[in-house]
């Protein structure tokens, strides 16, 4: 009986997601096809970008998510430097910023924060995407 | 007389191992990073700001307006997704046959604009379309199926013979079928 009861307690704790940020713009991901998988997952930083999913509170126009809080365009550079210092010297300049964009999030925003990770010497860049199924 | 050896309870091994498993199997499947990968051009200052001359013929231009509209070498597009990679694999593979297609594979250009009222949607879709042409002919060149190139491709260093070989690596570090594609700055018109 403790060993089920221990067994339970697990699972629960297992399973239970611990979301260190929580996203707050809309996240419907674009399909591909030709999806490339990353191999150092450590490397990885993550920009959302969309719709925020609190209109009353945001409002319409789409907003870039870095960590938990909402950035300008502008302050991707500052944003690229201090993900930068958390990793290893030798390994700063291999950062890449997976772009989580909503579908229906138009390219001018991204463009503005591709032109900023341009500046920061950010340049490996990942559009994350979902396999598209079906449709073969 | 000797004592008698004490047992370990055994009882409850098959809860630890199942236990166990269940806790590998969850703690393992981490959440897969996947999605196209580009790499971007250095920083706008950096770059030179002469004006390289580019021939017309070893320019593939498509073009998406703020309506998600397609413009492939000037023309209205009307095919599938499929077909435009077609295409864009015959004007990399040229190799001046055509006269009005690319001279050759390192000359092909493969330029990409789109409005800034253009969907992500319709971006990641050509793009992915793009993309496709040059790692089918990756793959083909190795024999291997476009996944398998893919694979190959995210950890090049594993496969270092067959990368090289695919994009055709030459002895000057050059790489005989580079994967040239230009995704300029959007124009202004949409949004």
């Amino acid at each position: 009986m403790p060993d089920v009861v221990f067994m339970l307690l697990f699972f629960f704790m297992v399973t239970t997601q611990m979301r260190d940020t929580s996203i707050m713009v809309q996240q419907r991901i674009p399909q591909a096809t030709q999806l490339r998988s990353l191999q150092r997952k450590t490397l990885v930083k993550y920009l959302y970008i969309g719709e925020p999913r609190k209109i009353e509170e945001w409002g319409k126009e789409p907003k870039i998510q870095a960590n938990d809080v909402f950035i300008q365009p502008k302050e991707v550079i500052q944003w690229v430097n201090q993900e930068k210092s958390t990793l290893d010297e030798s390994e700063r300049d291999q950062i890449t910023v997976a772009l989580k964009v909503d579908n229906e999030t138009k390219r001018g925003i991204i463009a503005d924060v591709e032109t900023e990770l341009r500046k920061a010497n950010a340049r490996k860049l990942l559009y994350s995407t979902n396999l598209k199924s079906g449709e073969f | 007389m000797p004592r008698p050896t004490p047992d370990i309870p055994n009882a409850s091994m098959a809860d630890i191992a199942f236990l166990l498993l269940v806790f590998f199997l969850v703690t393992t499947t981490v959440a897969n990073i996947k999605g196209l990968s580009v790499g971007l051009p250095p920083p706008p200052e950096a770059q030179q700001m002469e004006d390289i001359k580019i021939p017309e013929r070893n320019l593939f231009k498509i073009q998406v307006n703020s309506f998600d509209n397609l413009l492939v070498e000037g023309e209205p597009w009307t095919g599938t997704n499929d077909q435009l990679t077609e295409e864009i694999k015959k004007f990399i593979l040229n190799n001046g046959a055509d006269p009005t297609s690319s001279d050759s594979p390192q000359d092909a250009i493969v330029s990409y604009k789109t409005d800034r009222g253009t969907s992500h949607r319709k971006f990641i879709e050509i793009l992915d379309a793009i993309q496709k042409a040059y790692y089918d002919i990756y793959a083909e060149r190795v024999g291997v199926t476009n996944e398998k190139w893919r694979e190959i491709a995210s950890d090049p260093e594993k496969y270092k013979d067959l990368y090289d070989r695919g994009r055709g690596k030459l002895p000057d570090g050059k790489l005989e079928i580079p994967m040239n594609l230009s995704i300029a700055e959007p124009t202004q018109v949409g949004q």
